[in-house]
C-alpha cells in the first residue's frame, strides 16, 4: 500500500517567526563575510536583535489578531505532517526567542570587558599561543556568536514544534552544534572553556546516539516517524512492547540529557562553568525550554497512551534531580557551579508537573491546574532569574577578569548595593520566596502535580524546595555578611554598560511583576496550553 | 464554632486598610532606594509610618466596637493572585477581633520601639538601614496577621523571617551576629515547610486556603487529615515561636540590636505561632492528638525556657529564655482549646507589654554600661538609673504574676484552665510560675540591687528622654493592661471561637489554684533572694556549678541535639553525595585551579578520562531507566 502524496499546506505567516530567525542567522553569516571589520560587530547586533524582535512581533501579532488576545488551538495551527504550530509551540517560541533576545543583548555588553566582549578574539588560536596574545592586543572582536545563537534558536524552535521523530532529532542537532562552538569561545580561561566545549560535544554526541537509537526502536514499533502513527499503534495494537519500551527509555534519556536531569547531568556543572557567562545564561533557559518543550509534545501527544509506564519512572528522576542538585550545590565553591547545580534542581522542579499531568493529550482538564501551563510559567520565572543572575555574575571582577570563586565574593554586596540587591531578588526568586515569580512558578508546578494525582511527589518537591533555599541563602550570606580576607586582592563590581542595564531591568521587572500579579500570564498560558493531536 | 464573616459591609474607611501595610513598606523601600539622601531624616519618616498604621488600627478598632459581638469582621478581597485550576488564591485581608488586636499590638508597641530606637541607634552609622528593616518588618508582620488566607499569611510569614534575618545580622562585623542570623533563617525554614505542607493539604481538601472556606469545611474533615494539617501547623508554629524542638535560634538571635529583640523576638514575631494555632483552632478541634501535642509542646517549652533563664548571666539571654517560656504558656493555653484561646491571646498582649518593657529596659542598662550584657558586671544600678529601675520593676512584677499587675491576670487564667483541662499540665505550669519568679528575682538582684561590680571606664547613667519615655509608656501597659483587659477580652474574642467564663471583671476571682499559684511565686522569689541576695554576687561565673546550671548554660544542649540529629547527618550526606559526584565523576571543582595553568597533553589525557567517566554515568543511567521500565512491566 503506498500512501497518496498529500501536498503539505504551508501557512507561511505561521511559519514566519521560525523562518525569520533562520534567515537572520544566514544574513549574519553574510555579514561576517562581507561587512568590513569596523562595523561588523554592531551590524551583527542589529541583525540579530531585529530578527528576534520581528519574529516575536509576528507571533504576538497573530496572537492578538483573533480579538481575544488568546490562541484558539483549533484555528491557529498548521499541520504539515512534520511541524505543528499550536498554542504550546507558539508559547515556547515566545519563550525561546524572548529570552534569546535578552541573552543576545547581554552578548553585546562591552563596557564591562573594557571595550572587548566576553568572547575570544580568535577562537582558532591555541590558548596561550603568540597568535592569541597578538589578537588580544590588536583588540580584535569576533562576532560569530550572534549567528551561532540564532541558528541554535532556530533548532530550538524546530524541536518544540516537531511532530515527527526525525524533525525532533534534527531540531536537537541544530540546537546543539552551534552551542558546542559557543561554549568554547570564552575570552578568559580558554582552556577551561575549550575543555567544557569538548566535553559537551562528546557527551552530547553520545546522548544523540542514544536518542537516535530510541528513534529507531519507535520506528520499528510503529513503522513511521510520525507522532500520529505512534498514537494509533499504541491505541490499537498489542504486542511489540519491547520495542516501545526501549524506544521510550532511549529517547527519554536523550532529552533528559539536554534538560540536565540526574543521572544525565554530569556535563552541566563543567559546561556552565567553562562557557562564557552570557552563553551560560542563554543555555540555562533557552536550551532547557526547548528540550522541555520537545519532551512535553513527544510524551504527552505521541506516548501519552503509555503514560502509566513512564510516569513513575520520571517521577523518580524528578525527585533524584531535585535532591542531588540541591545537596551538591550546597558544597560548591564556585558561583557558576552553584548556579549550575541550582539549574539541575530547577530541571527537577520542572519535571514534577510534567509527571503529574492528569490527562496526557493536553495536560489539561477543566478546573485543574494545567501541567503544560505551569511548566511554561515556571520556565518564564526561572528564565528571568537565571539570565539576571548570570549577568551579574559577569560583573564581579578582579584585575579585569571575571572571578567566580565564591570565597572571593565575600563582601561584594557592599560594593554596589543596588546591583547586589538585584542579585538577591533573582536568588530569592530561584529560591521560591513569595512575591517573586519563582514562588508562583513553584506553586503552580506543585499544584499541577498534586491535582494530577501525584500528591506525594508534590510534598517531596516542597521538601526539596525548602532544602534548595539554603543554596541561595549561602550566597547571600557570603555577599553581604562575610568580611573579605585580609590582604586579599580587591574584588570590584564592574559598572554595567547599557546592554547589561537593559537585561537587568527587564529581568527585575519580570521577576517582581510576575510575583505580584501572575494572574494574566497564568490565564494566557492556560488558554494556550492545549496540544493539537493530529488525526486521532 | 464558626467564624462569622462579611457581617460588616466593606465601606467607610475599611477599603483603605491596605494602607496600613503599604505605608511602612513604602517607607522601607524609600529608605533603601534613596540611600544616603535620607540619612538625616529617614528615621523620622520611619517612625511616623507605624504611627500612621496605628492610627488606622485605632479607627477600625473603634468601628468594630460599634457592632454586635458576632458581626465584627470585615473581609476585603483585592485581587486574584494565583489561579491554578480550581485552586484559587486571593490577595485579601480580614479585619476581625483577633487580627485587630494584633495590629494594635504590632503598630502600638512598634511605634514605641521606633521612638526608642531613635535614641538607641543615634550613633550607629547604619541607622537608616536599621529603620528601613524595622519598617519592612512591620509591613510583613501586618500582612501576616491581616491575611484572610493561609497562603497570604505565608507571604508575611516569610517576610518577617527575612526581616528578622536581616536585623539579627545587622551588626554584621561581628561573625557571631552573621552566624546567628543564618541559624535563625535555616531553622525557620523547617517551620516554613510545615506551613507550606499544611497550606497545600488545605488546598487539596477545600480548593482554597481562605480562612472562611477552610474553617467552614474543617468540621467535616476526616480526623486523619485534620491531624496531619494540625501537626504541620504546629511544626510551623514551633519554628517561628521558638518552641521545643526548634527553640535554639532564639537565644542566638539576641545578637541583634536590643530594640529588635524587644519588638521581633519578644513582643510580636515570635508570637506568630500562637496566632496561627488560635486562628486554625477549628482544625485543631477536629484533631485532638494535634491539640494535645500543642499543649505538651507549650508545657515542655515553658519549663525549658525557664530553666535556661535561671542559668544565664547575659541579661538578654535570660530575657530570651523567659520569652520562650512565656510563649510556652500561650501555646499551652492555645492547646487547651476554646477554653484557652482568649487566655492565650490575653497573655500574648500583656507579655507584649511587659517583655518589650523589660527588653528596652535591658537596652537602657546596656546603654549606660558601654553595651556590656553580663549581669555579673552590673549591680546597684537602681540609684543611678531610677526610671529604668522603676519601669523594669513594674515589668518584673507583671511577669512573675504579682497581684493586679498585667501578667497576674493572664497567667493565672492559663494555669487555672490547664488544671481544668489536664491536671498534670497544670502542675507543670504552676512549677514554671515559681521558676519564673526565681530567675526574674535573680536578674533584678544582679542588675539593680547588690553591690556594684562595674568594669573600669564604665559610668552608668540614666538614658535620654527619647529612650525613657517609651519605657514609661510600656510600664503603664504592664501595670494596668491586665486589669483593663480582664473583663473584656473573653467576650471580645468570642466570635473567633473563644469560650470563656462570662463573669470576669477587673477584680480577680479568688480561687484555690490562684492562691496556690501566688504562694509558689512568692516561694520562688524568696528562694532567689536566699540564694543570690544575701551574699555578694561573684564577679566571674563560678566554674563549679551544679549539673542543672551546666545544662542550663548550654541551652539544654539544644545546639548539640540539633548538631547530632540534623546538622551532622545532613553535612555527611551532602559530603557523601558530593564525593561520589565530585571526586569520582565530577572532579572539576578541585581541578580547575591547576588545570588552568597546566598546558599540554597531560591535561588532555586526564580530561579524556573524565569524559569517559561522564559517559559511563550516562550509560549507567540508561541501564537504570531500562531496568525501571522493564520492572514496571513485570510488576
Amino acid at each position: 500500500m503506498t500512501p497518496d502524496f498529500i501536498t503539505p499546506v504551508l501557512d507561511y505567516l505561521l511559519l514566519a517567526p521560525f523562518l525569520i530567525v533562520l534567515g537572520a542567522a544566514c544574513v549574519g553569516i553574510l555579514v561576517e563575510a562581507f561587512v568590513p571589520r569596523g562595523g561588523r560587530f554592531y551590524t551583527q547586533v542589529v541583525v540579530s536583535v531585529l530578527g528576534l524582535v520581528s519574529a516575536l512581533g509576528v507571533i504576538l501579532w497573530r496572537w492578538g489578531s483573533d480579538g481575544q488576545g488568546l490562541i484558539d488551538p483549533w484555528k491557529d495551527n498548521i499541520v504539515t505532517g512534520t511541524l505543528i504550530i499550536d498554542g504550546p509551540a507558539q508559547v515556547f517560541w515566545t519563550i525561546i526567542f524572548g529570552f534569546g533576545l535578552i541573552a543576545v543583548i547581554s552578548f553585546a555588553e562591552r563596557r564591562v570587558h573594557a571595550g572587548a566582549t566576553a568572547f575570544t578574539p580568535t577562537a582558532a588560536a591555541i590558548p596561550g599561543s603568540k597568535a592569541e596574545s597578538e589578537a588580544a592586543q590588536a583588540g580584535l572582536i569576533h562576532s560569530e556568536i550572534f549567528p551561532l545563537a540564532l541558528f541554535s534558536m532556530a533548532g530550538m524552535a524546530m524541536l518544540v514544534s516537531a511532530n515527527d521523530l526525525l524533525m525532533l532529532f534534527l531540531g536537537l542537532e541544530i540546537l546543539s552544534l552551534p552551542l558546542y562552538v559557543m561554549v568554547g569561545m570564552s575570552r578568559h580561561r580558554r582552556l577551561v572553556s575549550q575543555e567544557a566545549a569538548l566535553k559537551y560535544f562528546l557527551l552530547g554526541a553520545a546522548a544523540s546516539a542514544i536518542f537516535l537509537f530510541g528513534v529507531a526502536f519507535l520506528f520499528g514499533y510503529s513503522g513511521s516517524f510520525a507522532y500520529d502513527r505512534l498514537v494509533e499503534t499504541i491505541t490499537f495494537t498489542s504486542g511489540g512492547e519491547g520495542l516501545l519500551l526501549g524506544g521510550i527509555g532511549l529517547i527519554g534519556v536523550g532529552l533528559l540529557f539536554k534538560i540536565g536531569a540526574v543521572p544525565f547531568h554530569s556535563w552541566v556543572p563543567d559546561v556552565y562553568q567553562g562557557a562564557p557567562t552570557p552563553v551560560t545564561a542563554f543555555m540555562s533557559i533557552c536550551t532547557k525550554a526547548a528540550a522541555v518543550g520537545g519532551f512535553l509534545r513527544l510524551f504527552y501527544v505521541a506516548l501519552g497512551g503509555f503514560r502509566w509506564t513512564w510516569q513513575p519512572i520520571f517521577a523518580g528522576v524528578a525527585i533524584l534531580t531535585i535532591f542531588v542538585g540541591a545537596i551538591i550545590a550546597i558544597n560548591q565553591k564556585d558561583i557558576k557551579r552553584v548556579l549550575a547545580y541550582s539549574a539541575i534542581t530547577h530541571a527537577g522542579f520542572i519535571l514534577v508537573p510534567l509527571v503529574g499531568a492528569s490527562t496526557m493529550d493536553t495536560g489539561l482538564i477543566d478546573g485543574q491546574a494545567g501541567s503544560v501551563a505551569s511548566i511554561m510559567f515556571y520556565l518564564v520565572a526561572y528564565g528571568f532569574a537565571a539570565i539576571g543572575a548570570f549577568s551579574i555574575v559577569s560583573l564581579v571582577r578582579k584585575q579585569g577578569h571575571e572571578i567566580t570563586d565564591l570565597s572571593a565574593w565575600a563582601g561584594v554586596g557592599k560594593r554596589n548595593p543596588f546591583v547586589s540587591v538585584l542579585f538577591v531578588i533573582f536568588l530569592l526568586s530561584m529560591a521560591g520566596i513569595p512575591l517573586t515569580a519563582g514562588f508562583v512558578g513553584k506553586f503552580a508546578a506543585f499544584a499541577a502535580a498534586w491535582q494530577g494525582g501525584f500528591a506525594w511527589l508534590a510534598l517531596a518537591a516542597i521538601l526539596g524546595a525548602i532544602i534548595a533555599v539554603y543554596i541561595y541563602i549561602r550566597v547571600i550570606q557570603v555577599m553581604f555578611f562575610t568580611e573579605p580576607d585580609e590582604g586579599a586582592d580587591e574584588v570590584e563590581l564592574a559598572v554595567p554598560g547599557v546592554a547589561t542595564w537593559i537585561v537587568l531591568t527587564v529581568c527585575m521587572l519580570g521577576t517582581i511583576g510576575l510575583g505580584l500579579v501572575p494572574g494574566p500570564l497564568l490565564e494566557l498560558l492556560q488558554n494556550a496550553s492545549a496540544f493539537i493531536i493530529p488525526a486521532k | 464554632m464558626l467564624e462569622v464573616y462579611t457581617s460588616i459591609a466593606n465601606t467607610g474607611l475599611f477599603p483603605y486598610a491596605w494602607l496600613m501595610v503599604v505605608i511602612p513598606a513604602a517607607v522601607a523601600g524609600l529608605l533603601l532606594i534613596c540611600g544616603k539622601v535620607t540619612n538625616s531624616f529617614g528615621h523620622f519618616i520611619a517612625t511616623l509610618a507605624p504611627i500612621a498604621s496605628f492610627t488606622f488600627a485605632v479607627i477600625y478598632f473603634v468601628e468594630l466596637l460599634g457592632y454586635p459581638e458576632m458581626e465584627r469582621a470585615v473581609n476585603l478581597d483585592f485581587y486574584t493572585w494565583i489561579a491554578a485550576g480550581s485552586w484559587q488564591i486571593d490577595i485579601g485581608m480580614l479585619i476581625d477581633p483577633l487580627s485587630i488586636l494584633f495590629v494594635l499590638l504590632i503598630t502600638g508597641v512598634g511605634s514605641i520601639i521606633h521612638i526608642y530606637s531613635i535614641g538607641y541607634m543615634a550613633h550607629d552609622p547604619n541607622r537608616r538601614r536599621f529603620f528601613a528593616y524595622l519598617n519592612l518588618f512591620i509591613a510583613a508582620m501586618l500582612i501576616l496577621v491581616l491575611a484572610n488566607n493561609y497562603l497570604v499569611l505565608f507571604i508575611g510569614w516569610e517576610g518577617v523571617g527575612l526581616a528578622s534575618y536581616l536585623l539579627i545580622s545587622f551588626w554584621q562585623e561581628r561573625p557571631s551576629a552573621a552566624a546567628a542570623g543564618k541559624k535563625a533563617f535555616v531553622m525557620n525554614r523547617v517551620g516554613d515547610l510545615g506551613l507550606l505542607m499544611a497550606a497545600f493539604t488545605m488546598l487539596a481538601m477545600f480548593s482554597s486556603t481562605s480562612f472562611a472556606d477552610v474553617h467552614a469545611g474543617a468540621p467535616s474533615l476526616s480526623v486523619g487529615w485534620a491531624t496531619f494539617i494540625g501537626f504541620m501547623l504546629l511544626l510551623a508554629a514551633c519554628g517561628k515561636s521558638a518552641q521545643v524542638p526548634l527553640q535554639a535560634w532564639l537565644l542566638d538571635a539576641m545578637e541583634g540590636p536590643t530594640p529588635v529583640s524587644a519588638l521581633i523576638h519578644a513582643a510580636t514575631m515570635v508570637t506568630a505561632g500562637v496566632y496561627l494555632v488560635v486562628r486554625a483552632g477549628v482544625i485543631f478541634e477536629q484533631a485532638p492528638a494535634a491539640q494535645l501535642a500543642v499543649a505538651i509542646v507549650g508545657t515542655v517549652t515553658l519549663l525549658v525556657g525557664a530553666w535556661i533563664g535561671c542559668s544565664k548571666d547575659d541579661i538578654k539571654k535570660v530575657l530570651a529564655g523567659s520569652t520562650m517560656s512565656q510563649i510556652g504558656y500561650m501555646m499551652l493555653a492555645a492547646g487547651i482549646g476554646p477554653a484557652g484561646y482568649a487566655f492565650a491571646i490575653f497573655h500574648l498582649l500583656t507579655h507584649g507589654f511587659f517583655k518589650a518593657n523589660m527588653f528596652l529596659g535591658a537596652g537602657s542598662v546596656m546603654h549606660g554600661m558601654n553595651d556590656d550584657v553580663n549581669m555579673r558586671h552590673y549591680g546597684a544600678l537602681r540609684k543611678l538609673m531610677p526610671i529604668t529601675f522603676i519601669t523594669f520593676g513594674i515589668g518584673y512584677l507583671a511577669i512573675i504574676g504579682f497581684p493586679f499587675f498585667a501578667g497576674f491576670y493572664s497567667k493565672d487564667h492559663i494555669i487555672e484552665a490547664a488544671f481544668h483541662a489536664q491536671p498534670a499540665l497544670g502542675v507543670l505550669a504552676l512549677i514554671g510560675a515559681g521558676v519564673t519568679a526565681f530567675y526574674m528575682t535573680r536578674l533584678m538582684i544582679m542588675t539593680f540591687t547588690s553591690s556594684s561590680r562595674w568594669r573600669k571606664e564604665v559610668h552608668p547613667h540614666e538614658s535620654p528622654a527619647v529612650m525613657w519615655i517609651p519605657l514609661v509608656l510600656l510600664a503603664i501597659g504592664s501595670l494596668i493592661g491586665g486589669m483593663v483587659l480582664n473583663g473584656w477580652i473573653g467576650s471580645w474574642l468570642s466570635s473567633i471561637g473563644a469560650e470563656t467564663p462570662e463573669h470576669m471583671t477587673w477584680l480577680p476571682e479568688i480561687t484555690v489554684i490562684g492562691g496556690i499559684t501566688f504562694a509558689v511565686v512568692v516561694l520562688g522569689a524568696v528562694l532567689a533572694w536566699l540564694v543570690f541576695g544575701r551574699k555578694p554576687v561573684p564577679d566571674e561565673a563560678p566554674e563549679k556549678v551544679s549539673i542543672f546550671t551546666t545544662i542550663g548554660r548550654n541551652d539544654l544542649f539544644g545546639d548539640a541535639v540539633n548538631d547530632y540529629l540534623v546538622v551532622k547527618p545532613a553535612s555527611l550526606l551532602s559530603r557523601g553525595v558530593a564525593l561520589t559526584d565530585e571526586k569520582g565523576i565530577d572532579p572539576a571543582t578541585e581541578g580547575t585551579g591547576w588545570l588552568v595553568q597546566a598546558i599540554g597533553d597531560k591535561v588532555r589525557l586526564i580530561q579524556n578520562g573524565y569524559v569517559r567517566t561522564y559517559g559511563l554515568t550516562l550509560a549507567i543511567g540508561v541501564v537504570l531507566i531500562g531496568l525501571a521500565l522493564v520492572l514496571s512491566r513485570l510488576v
